[in-house]
């Protein structure tokens, strides 16, 4: 199959479930502002959870959306051995990084790991004790009283974790290595598919940084917006 | 009168492709700030012949930035600091008085080392011969104005028909990869009418040689455009991406 044995077919599958993450991405920063405009426990936000729940289109989105972060990162581990290989026994006494090559473009696995490791956390924080519980108990496994009739309130879990400064100082260096990871990921993404010419990897290029800080603004507003607004 | 420096050079010096190489270091006194680079060098050689001590190997052949031959990595840098130039188009004018300057050879799993800075490059002569051709069944040759070429294609494919395959690219990229050189020995025919007949099953066979000959994979870091001689561009790889997929997809 070309897409697991060819070079480019590897990196494009990168490029789509990465794509598929931004959106992802986009769609998660929409849905919590519900949650700046109606924090009270039955409001818009928790509508949106509640709509969500452990219903059976929730759970093939969320299955979906688990394929997309594995193919990402296990090729993402594959690739990096593939070219360090590459590289040859012996690397460069001295290395430069020339002028244009963005830093980010040279650490996305660092990056990764990093958004890796806040994405088990938020998971562990929000995940584990919303969608998980409903499942399982859908499944007749005995679940805690108090876990289950939390489990539909976002609104709840959000002020949890959000009051406390620890969580939202470590969102918030979550949120700065998604926005190194995606100022290069997006428009890598694009150049993988082949998508650009002279012009339009710069406009590419451009869209990304605008789109990523976007992104990232908004998730780091609403970490402190709920950090002071919650107490 | 000349202005002149004094220099210590840390050399990679390696005795065969299997043996384990190591920086040896070396005082040159005295050298013109008008030299070249590959001058400076053949100064050091002179010194070591004079010394009864192995010259440094390194590769070089026209010496006016064309032919792709030389291709030392300098202080961090394919081809030297500065940019879109080869090592032979480097003076020492470049350097300031008692600075140390590093030389390395290309590091890449494809281009293993010969000897001391010289690599072997032919892994590009094998891309090159699995397809970087226009096959032509013999015969008289068409006039070139019969077959009407837009002129920014045509600016287009000789930009990147500028690369001279000396391998910065790779010794550039982090991962080894060598998609600049394949992408613009891809982009020089697919653009052109000539080279359309062929372009799917070009981009496959030179990109399966490609990794096969055990190069990376790109990662859209831009380090290979920053490094080359030429300038070529990395939205040539974006070509030979499409060029790529849409042939696999027709398939």
């Amino acid at each position: 199959m070309w897409l697991k044995d060819s070079s480019i077919g590897r990196k494009l599958l990168m490029s789509i479930s990465g794509l598929f993450l931004v959106l992802f991405l986009t769609f998660h920063l929409v849905m919590n502002f519900a949650m700046v405009f109606s924090p009270e426990k039955g409001g818009a936000y928790d509508a949106i959870c509640g709509f969500l729940g452990a219903n059976w289109y929730a759970v093939a989105g969320t299955l979906v959306l688990a394929v997309g972060f594995l193919v990402h990162i296990l090729y993402a581990f594959i690739l990096t051995l593939q070219n360090r290989k590459a590289r040859g026994n012996n690397r460069y006494a001295v290395t430069a990084r020339p002028k244009g090559v963005e830093w980010a473009s040279q650490n996305m696995l660092v990056l990764g790991i990093i958004v890796v490791l806040g994405l088990g956390l938020h998971g562990y924080q929000f995940w584990a004790k919303m969608q998980l519980p409903e499942l399982a108990h859908q499944f007749g496994m005995c679940i805690d009283e108090n876990v289950l009739s939390n489990a539909a309130y976002g609104s709840y879990h959000i002020a949890q974790v959000f009051t406390n400064p620890i969580f939202v100082v470590l969102y918030l260096v979550w949120f700065a290595a998604i926005w190194f990871h995606l100022t290069h990921g997006f428009w890598s993404a694009i150049q993988t598919i082949g998508w650009t010419n002279l012009v339009w990897l710069k406009r590419w290029k451009t869209i990304s940084n605008i789109y990523t800080t976007l992104v990232c603004l908004g998730f780091a507003f609403m970490a402190i917006w709920f950090y002071f607004t919650l107490q | 009168m000349d202005k002149t420096i004094n220099i210590t050079l840390k050399v990679w010096r390696q005795r065969g492709p299997k043996e384990a190489g190591k920086f040896e270091t070396y005082k040159l006194n005295n050298i013109s700030t008008d030299s070249s680079f590959l001058e400076m060098l053949d100064i050091l050689n002179e010194q070591l012949v004079n010394e009864d001590k192995e010259p440094v190997v390194f590769d070089n052949d026209c010496r006016e930035g064309i032919c792709g031959m030389c291709s030392l990595y300098i202080n961090g840098h394919p081809h030297g600091p500065d940019s879109e130039i080869t090592t032979c188009q480097l003076h020492m004018r470049r350097f300031k008085d008692g600075d140390t300057i590093t030389i390395e050879p290309w590091r890449s799993a494809g281009f293993p080392v010969i000897r001391d800075l010289m690599v072997d490059r032919t892994a590009y002569d094998k891309i090159i011969q699995a397809g970087g051709f226009v096959s032509v069944n013999a015969g008289g040759a068409q006039d070139a104005n019969a077959i009407p070429i837009p002129k920014r294609d045509a600016d287009l494919a000789m930009d990147a028909a500028s690369c001279i395959g000396c391998g910065a690219c790779v010794a550039a990229c982090k991962n080894g990869s060598a998609m600049l050189f394949v992408s613009a020995k891809v982009s020089q025919l697919a653009l052109l009418p000539q080279g359309k007949v062929e372009a799917a099953r070009r981009a496959k066979s030179m990109l399966a040689k490609m990794d096969e000959l055990g190069f990376g994979n790109c990662t859209n870091t831009g380090a290979c455009e920053a490094e080359c001689p030429k300038g070529v561009s990395i939205t040539n790889i974006a070509r030979l991406n499409r060029e790529f997929i849409w042939a696999k997809l027709k398939d």
